[in-house]
């Protein structure tokens, strides 16, 4: 099992350890409840290294991001930040992901740089893809292993921070990021994104500076009582937002349309891989989609259980599901028959025996 | 390092038994089943006033990160649905967290058969298994 530079930190403070996409990680620390509520109303702090990042650069480096994502990566500037997909050729999806579009100044004349954040379990798995499509003029390098990640997340997070660098955090817009010195490191990636839905940055350094950090961080948002976070608090705050999660409600097999990743699939950009199947399927609709739910149960819907109709036949599945840390209520994701799909529709979770029964509702089911 | 009584029986599925005077018996989940599931939400126990065979589910418990079924140790009758977890009276399931063994006891049961009690596992092989 790999660790992150920080997996002993996480081990001296009691966390929760688990393996998760080949990583020794923290999963929870106090408890996934006080560390839930600490994102939504303070500041916490999750250690994310596990994540991949890949540095493509060169005169098409442009080219081939836009042949292999489905997002338009000519709408970024320097200094922005693009949530994405790679589809595969059947219409599926590879990876979700982030793009940056990287300052130029290590860039030759009509150089560009990209940096693209993937899922830890897909790190090879992307990198092969990415790979196997470039006929163009780019060079790859996998700096997986010698990056790390910060995610600061939370409506406190500008002001706990602010201490810690000359980059103006409140003015930093959602999806954009600076290069600059932070906790007295070099080159920091402070990028305005995460997956909590709470606001905050993520935080990109060298492995080598990654205990420093988070030691500074730790120490800055003490009078804010900023909280270790563990994968637990991450998968329930992403949940409440309606994010999807690779492996569980987004695979190889399911379209971003079907998935409600429309709004990232740009099929009037130009020619990228699985074009015309997206283009079709916005057209005519899928036989399926991806919705959220809300329960009047106590049980908790989980990956895999049966969706049913009120009549009993089977109509979906579910792909997600928790007990609502913020609402107190059983809430999920799944893939139900388009007919089902609109807000309001009266569904039910088979979880064994006994049937749940929800309705079908529009993320987030959290509104911050 | 979890908690584990000596004079508690306990299965591979987590649970222990206490046998009170007789055949009357109470059953719960164990400090490492307590810690490894997290902060328990709900329990949900729909088998009270029936006979429920060894292995066979009794219950449910909900954390915030995943559903757990509750297995009997020993075939007996349901006679108790404890009242400090139950959503109709205390509705405290956290008592699982903060006292698997006292408090947050889940079920008491009327034992068929007290040969089966040979069959499970004291708490020196239950510490082996977690260990």
């Amino acid at each position: 099992m790999k660790s992150t530079p920080l997996t002993d930190t996480h081990i001296a403070l009691g966390a929760k350890m688990a393996e998760f996409a080949g990583y020794n990680m923290p999963i929870s620390y106090a408890g996934i409840r006080d560390e839930h509520e600490a994102v939504r109303n303070g500041v916490g702090v999750f250690d994310v290294s596990h994540m991949g990042e890949f540095v493509i650069k060169g005169k098409e480096a442009f080219d081939l991001l836009q042949k292999v994502t489905s997002n338009n990566v000519a709408k970024l500037e320097i200094g922005d930040a693009q949530y994405s997909c790679l589809p595969n050729e059947n219409g599926g999806i590879v990876d979700d992901l982030l793009v940056y579009r990287l300052p130029e100044d290590k860039c030759a004349e009509g150089e560009r740089a990209y940096m693209v954040v993937v899922n830890a379990s897909n790190i090879e798995k992307d990198w092969n893809w990415i790979e196997k499509h470039n006929s163009f003029e780019a060079e790859m390098h996998n700096i997986s292993y010698r990056s790390g990640l910060l995610a600061v997340q939370g409506p406190k997070a500008h002001e706990a921070m602010q201490s810690l660098t000359d980059v103006d955090l409140a003015g930093m817009k959602y999806y954009t990021f600076k290069k600059g010195v932070f906790a007295g490191i070099e080159n920091v990636i402070i990028s305005a994104t995460g997956y909590t839905g709470s606001g905050g940055f993520e935080l990109y350094c060298d492995n080598k500076d990654m205990k420093k950090l988070w030691d500074a961080v730790m120490e800055a948002g003490k009078d804010w009582n900023i909280t270790p976070c563990g994968l637990g608090a991450r998968d329930t705050l992403r949940l409440e937002m309606g994010f999807a999660l690779y492996g569980n409600d987004i695979n190889d097999t399911t379209s971003p349309i079907e998935a409600g990743l429309g709004w990232i699939t740009k099929t009037k950009k130009g020619d990228f891989t699985s074009r015309d199947i997206f283009a079709k399927q916005r057209e005519e609709g899928t036989e399926r989609k991806l919705v959220g739910f809300v329960l009047s149960d106590r049980r908790a819907p989980r990956h895999d259980y049966p969706i049913v109709n009120e009549a009993g036949e089977e109509i979906g599945i579910v792909t997600s599901g928790t007990i609502s840390p913020s609402l107190d209520k059983p809430i999920g994701m799944g893939y139900v028959k388009k007919e089902y799909a609109k807000a309001g529709t009266p569904i039910k979770v088979m979880a064994r025996k006994k049937a749940l029964e929800g309705v079908v509702t529009k993320p987030p089911f959290y509104k911050v | 390092m979890s908690n584990t009584p000596k004079e508690l029986k306990y299965t591979k599925e987590h649970e222990w038994i206490r046998v009170e005077d007789g055949n009357i018996a109470y059953v719960g989940v164990t400090d490492h089943a307590q810690s490894e599931l997290g902060e328990i939400v709900y329990v949900e126990v729909d088998t009270v006033g029936e006979e429920v065979a060894a292995d066979e589910v009794f219950g449910t418990v909900e954390a915030v990160k995943t559903t757990s079924d509750l297995f009997m140790p020993i075939t007996g009758k349901v006679l108790e649905f404890n009242p400090e977890l139950s959503e109709d009276e205390a509705d405290n399931p956290a008592a699982i967290n903060e006292d698997p063994y006292g408090k947050g006891w889940i079920v008491k049961v009327e034992i068929s058969d007290p040969e089966e009690l040979a069959a499970l596992l004291d708490a020196a092989a239950y510490t082996d298994l977690i260990a």
